[in-house]
């Protein structure tokens, strides 16, 4: 009974898989990035489990690339999950807007609102708020932003006090100044700091949005917002919690140092405290998949990740690593920020760091140095890499 | 009744060795857990009617005062040091302690170098020499180097049949012959009569002498071999045995490995038990062995240890649990916590390594795939100003953090770093 009401009332959401995902090479060289696993869950399902907590019973995903295995690996989580699936195949890359235009009729079947989300972003997902924060200002779209650091790198979004956006900067070290001087203030201008937001890839749409966008590759930010904006039609939400951005290596890695994530480790560190040995030590957070084997006396934290079926022979030490499926860490070995591929063997007495990457079935062998590698799937590693280098 | 000079310089020689020379006289330093000149006295041991080993040099008497009394009570010979008042040179020496060389009426005498390690054929040399009857007075140990290589040496054009040497010359600027010098020889007790020449000669010419150098500085291979080349009074006897010489730090780890070799074919004793340790029980094992591993009774190594090839663990050592050593020489009373790795290194006496450290040089070998290829001895800077990747060396007393990288680094003694070092000398 409720699940038929759900599956008529319940919230939509469009999430923007696209392409390659070249930026979380080598790894996405193996498996689409949505189903590269961040704290042992696909990317996509973060996001999936989340948008289902706040009743959303229908996702559909904008893919160009991959959908059939992205589709096989997906049904049975969302099936668990009751929540439908819908793929939307691009033909062509379509942008950030685009999608929306090749999905309008599913998204037409009810007039409430919709989310739309990139999908290399993990975050303390508001949806609840959002919603309501959405649905009490009553205008066509709300965008979810954030404090940056680095506006340059992300682009800044300009509103007022209500939240109602007026402007999107692109290169901000050139304009800002320039606006400031023609007078006009926007939220939070210090005399010497400014506060930036940017755009985290989290909306909320009605379906009236839909008569902005069409069928042909366009960028949301670029050719959909301005126009919403100067029709006072879009609106920013704040993100109060983390977020980051899980298409690249680095900030991957990072993202595992973020607060939720503590909550999150500490969480299944006590659940699955007894599969620890006694003899291993466990610094700060540190989340094992039940399957995962790990050797006497190694040293495991903090903000590590193990996958399924992952072995650590003995006197292993590694901090700030993720290591995935079927990865094995030979004895003596010893990691700092890596990631560690699918069924990957690091030999003994090795010694990774600087943001090492292993694709799948990589083989290290054993007393090698890497600082800084990118290595692509099923190569073999002889001779050490000191200074950072890809290796083909 | 035979004797034996061994020639080990002065404290301004082995600069090229430091930091290791700053607390050890260069041929004290123990390669395979032996002095480096230990391995001189032994050669000497297997000659036949050799009574005397005198080592000459410019140390101080004090430093080498232990040495030399451990020596007098394991080998049945009289060992003496004499200290030159002041560099003379490599026959000056020899030339002032004429009358302790010849005191008992030798027969002959051997010189070796100090800077060199081989696996020395004194028998053959002195059966060589003494065939000649009487023609030879120096005869002396050749090898052959690679064309490139041999300009270095003292290079010498030795007649096939009789191996007399026909022309010698001391580095050449160009190409001479790859049959190089190796710094051992034999001599007849007649060279003093020549080494009196050079040394009067000397005094004659006292005034156009400017006066920086002592009047008894005579230089063996300028002035005593390079004149007799030609005169049928020098001889050569080329072998193929394995001989280098210890200039810089990285040789010292090429002589370890080449002497733990020695040791398989004549003291098997001082070698660790090859093997994996299976088991705790496992008595015949130290730890896991990969040969050839020389490991100091006194040291203290844990059994899930994997050592080697080519490692010697001096006394009072400690080395935890799982560490790995591979191409390296640890001195006196060195820590090495869990789980470190120690590739092509030497780390100094009370040096202490943290646990998951990594201690890392490059080897400086002689390429493997030319025949005679002698070791390189690279500067420390290569034109660029850049430090030329070498083995890494810790001095005494320096502690490495745990969880740090040292690559290609040399550090001076009394050093606690507080992070990671790559190619860089830490003063």
């Amino acid at each position: 009974m409720s699940d038929v009401k759900l599956s008529s009332n319940g919230t939509r959401a469009l999430i923007l898989v696209g392409g390659y995902g070249t930026r979380l090479r080598p790894l996405t060289l193996s498996r689409p990035k949505p189903l590269v696993e961040f704290a042992n869950k696909p990317i996509l399902m973060h996001q999936i489990e989340a948008l289902v907590e706040v009743g959303v019973r229908q996702v559909i995903l904008a893919v160009s690339y991959r959908a059939e295995q992205m589709e096989s690996e997906l049904k049975k989580e969302t099936e668990k999950l009751g929540v439908e699936l819908i793929f939307s195949h691009e033909t062509e890359p379509l942008g950030t807007a685009g999608p929306l235009a090749l999905a309008k009729e599913i998204l037409s079947q009810s007039s409430e609102p919709f989310f739309v989300l990139n999908s290399d972003i993990i975050c303390d997902f508001p949806f609840k708020q959002l919603e309501t924060f959405h649905r009490n200002h009553g205008r066509e779209g709300t965008v979810v932003v954030t404090k940056v650091e680095e506006p340059a790198k992300y682009g800044v979004v300009l509103y007022g006090q209500t939240g109602c956006i007026e402007d999107f900067i692109e290169k901000p070290q050139e304009f800002i100044s320039n606006k400031i001087n023609a007078g006009k203030l926007f939220h939070l201008i210090p005399t010497n700091r400014i506060e930036l937001f940017s755009n985290v890839g989290i909306y909320i749409f009605n379906t009236s949005v839909l008569s902005r966008i069409e069928l042909k590759p366009t960028s949301i930010e670029k050719e959909v917002f301005p126009f919403m904006a100067r029709d006072r039609e879009l609106y920013a939400f704040e993100l109060s919690g983390f977020w980051m951005d899980v298409g690249q290596p680095k900030d991957f890695l990072t993202g595992a140092l973020s607060y939720r994530m503590c909550l999150y480790m500490t969480s299944l560190r006590q659940k699955n405290s007894s599969l620890l040995s006694s003899e291993t030590g466990i610094v700060g957070n540190v989340l094992v998949d039940p399957t995962a084997k790990i050797g006497n006396d190694c040293r495991i934290g903090p903000n590590v990740t193990i996958g399924p079926n992952v072995v650590i022979e003995d006197g292993v030490c590694i901090k700030r690593s993720t290591l995935l499926e079927g990865a094995i860490i030979k004895s003596h070995a010893w990691l700092d920020s890596c990631i560690v591929g699918w069924r990957s063997t690091v030999g003994q007495w090795v010694r990774m760091e600087g943001t090492t990457v292993l694709g799948e079935d990589v083989i290290v062998k054993d007393e090698i140095y890497i600082n800084g590698g990118q290595v692509l799937p099923h190569k073999s590693i002889a001779s050490s890499v000191p200074d950072p280098q890809i290796i083909m | 009744m035979l004797k034996a000079v061994i020639l080990i310089g002065g404290p301004q020689k082995g600069t090229r060795f430091r930091p290791l020379s700053l607390d050890i006289p260069k041929p004290l330093f123990p390669v395979a857990g032996r002095p480096i000149i230990q391995f001189h006295i032994e050669a000497c041991m297997q000659v036949k009617n050799l009574k005397e080993i005198l080592i000459i040099g410019a140390n101080p008497a004090p430093q080498m005062e232990a040495f030399v009394k451990e020596m007098q009570t394991i080998y049945d010979v009289s060992i003496r040091y004499l200290q030159e008042f002041t560099t003379l040179g490599t026959a000056g020496g020899m030339y002032h302690f004429r009358d302790q060389i010849r005191a008992g009426n030798p027969t002959a005498f051997f010189v070796l170098n100090g800077d060199v390690c081989a696996d020395f054929p004194l028998q053959q040399l002195h059966d060589f020499h003494m065939s000649k009857n009487k023609e030879a007075e120096i005869t002396m140990m050749s090898t052959e180097a690679t064309k490139l290589q041999s300009i270095h040496y003292g290079c010498l054009v030795i007649d096939g049949e009789t191996g007399a040497v026909n022309h010698y010359v001391e580095k050449p600027s160009s190409y001479v012959s790859t049959f190089i010098n190796c710094g051992v020889y034999i001599t007849s007790i007649e060279i003093f009569s020549r080494m009196a020449a050079v040394f009067h000669s000397r005094q004659q010419n006292f005034n156009n002498l400017n006066g920086s150098r002592d009047q008894g500085h005579i230089q063996w291979e300028r002035e005593i071999i390079t004149p007799m080349a030609g005169t049928g009074k020098l001889f050569a006897l080329p072998v193929t045995n394995w001989w280098s010489q210890i200039k810089t730090a990285g040789a010292a780890i090429y002589a370890n490995r080449h002497y733990l070799e020695l040791y398989r074919r004549t003291h098997v004793e001082r070698l660790a038990n090859t093997g994996f340790k299976m088991t705790e029980n496992d008595g015949t094992l130290i730890c896991n062995i990969i040969q050839n591993v020389y490991i100091h009774p006194s040291a203290n190594v844990h059994p899930t240890a994997t050592l080697g090839p080519n490692v010697s663990i001096g006394p009072g050592v400690t080395v935890g649990k799982g560490v790995r050593l591979r191409e390296s020489i640890v001195l006196d009373n060195a820590v090495i916590e869990d789980h470190s790795l120690i590739l092509h290194a030497i780390v100094g006496r009370n040096a202490r390594i943290g646990c998951w450290s990594r201690v890392e040089g490059t080897p400086s070998d002689p390429d493997p795939n030319k025949p005679f290829a002698k070791m390189e001895n690279l500067p420390l800077f290569d034109n660029n100003g850049k430090l030329n990747p070498s083995i890494t060396i810790l001095g005494s007393c320096v502690t490495v953090p745990s969880e740090k990288i040292l690559l290609n680094s040399i550090v001076l003694p009394h050093k606690d770093l507080n992070r990671s070092f790559k190619n860089e000398i830490i003063l």
